[in-house]
């Protein structure tokens, strides 16, 4: 029980981490001079290092947003599981750490999915989409996963 | 002693030098306006001197990306005089008030090319020692969202819906708790009514010990 609850919040952590990094690290857009978004455009002028506001679009800050909610709701997820984890009876399930883990998913999926959507309106086609992209797509599932553990999960003794 | 203190203030007050004279200019910093609108440009300033007859206002102009500056607008001797010849001939209007240290110009019907920096020079004689000060336009084609707006209010309406969502879950079950509590309490209260009620109608029938004939 122990060793499966151990693997759980290891999981857990893993996709918070993902989540941070995703969200912090400007560079859901590389090129081959710079990087771009969520929050600056940094790039390489001259041998000089360079970096100015995003765009200031409407469908930028609702990534922003979303993924700023997301790692909100993934360290509540966190907290309450430690909470529940002493206050369950036996034979209780993990219901609202799941739940917020599971929103938690969702909301970085609606973040990515707009970010691909929307992004050839102010990103130019020579672009690619950077690493911080590819993280929140794989912090999704592990996020999914670990919440629907949660919702699964029985407490033992 | 209080007139020797007062003597002192006075004399201090009277030896310290007259405040620098110069005059302080104030404009906005930068101004936003919409393509077709007209954008109000404000500039007042501040001198130790009272308002004089011959206060003078000048505002040039310098495009962007431009070296040079014209001269658009000047107000002195009481008389305004507007831009006639240049880029603002007939959209520029004096909408100041020189005897409140006010000189203000109203651009109207405002286009791209009106992009740039404008700058308000006043002088108050004797007051003249002083810098201009400089407000940029932006001309937009549609109000640009500032950064972090909507960013915001999403993240706030969705924690305010969770705590919403929490408190009326607390809620209901204080309630229903409540209810559960005082229909306990009002049928514990009615058993031992009831109970009471009985012992009184219950009396008992009197005993006769006679033995019967």
């Amino acid at each position: 029980m122990l060793l499966l609850l151990l693997g759980i919040v290891l999981l857990h952590v893993a996709a918070l981490v993902l989540l941070f990094v995703s969200t912090i690290v400007s560079a859901w857009t590389s090129s081959d001079i710079g990087t771009s978004d969520l929050w600056t455009n940094c790039s390489i002028i001259n041998g000089g290092y360079r970096c100015d506001g995003a765009s200031t679009g409407e469908w930028i800050q609702a990534v922003q947003a979303l993924m700023i909610l997301s790692i909100i709701f993934s360290c509540l997820a966190l907290f309450l599981f430690f909470c529940q984890l002493f206050t369950l009876q036996k034979g209780g399930r993990f219901f609202i750490t799941g739940t917020f883990q599971i929103i938690a998913s969702l909301f970085v999926m609606s973040g990515a999915i707009i970010y691909t959507v929307m992004s050839p309106e102010w990103v130019p086609d020579t672009d690619e989409f950077g690493y911080s992209y590819i993280l929140a797509w794989v912090a999704f599932p592990m996020a999914l996963i670990s919440g629907l553990i949660y919702v699964i999960l029985r407490k033992r003794e | 002693m209080l007139t020797l203190v007062a003597l002192a203030s006075l004399l201090v007050l009277a030896t310290v030098p007259e405040p620098s004279q110069a005059i302080v200019i104030y404009t906005g910093w930068e101004r936003h306006a919409l393509v077709g609108t007209e954008v109000r440009l404000s500039c007042s300033f501040f001198s130790w001197r009272w308002t004089s007859e011959d206060v003078t206002f000048s505002w040039t102009y310098r495009p962007d990306g431009a070296r040079d500056s014209i001269s658009i607008f000047h107000y002195t001797g009481g008389v305004p005089y507007v831009d006639n010849k240049g880029p603002f001939r007939d959209r520029l209007e004096f909408v100041g008030d020189p005897g409140r240290r006010d000189g203000s110009i109203l651009l109207k019907n405002l286009e791209f090319s009106d992009n740039g920096t404008f700058t308000c020079d006043a002088k108050n004689p004797p007051d003249i020692v002083g810098r201009p000060s400089s407000v940029r336009l932006l001309v937009f084609e549609k109000v640009p969202i500032q950064a972090g707006v909507i960013t915001g209010s999403i993240i706030g309406a969705v924690l305010g819906l969770l705590l919403l969502i929490v408190v009326i879950y607390y809620l209901m079950r204080f309630l229903v708790a409540r209810r559960v509590f005082s229909l306990n309490v009002s049928k514990h209260g009615k058993k031992k009514k009831e109970g009471s009620q009985q012992r009184q109608l219950w009396t008992p029938p009197p005993l006769t010990l006679a033995p019967r004939p």
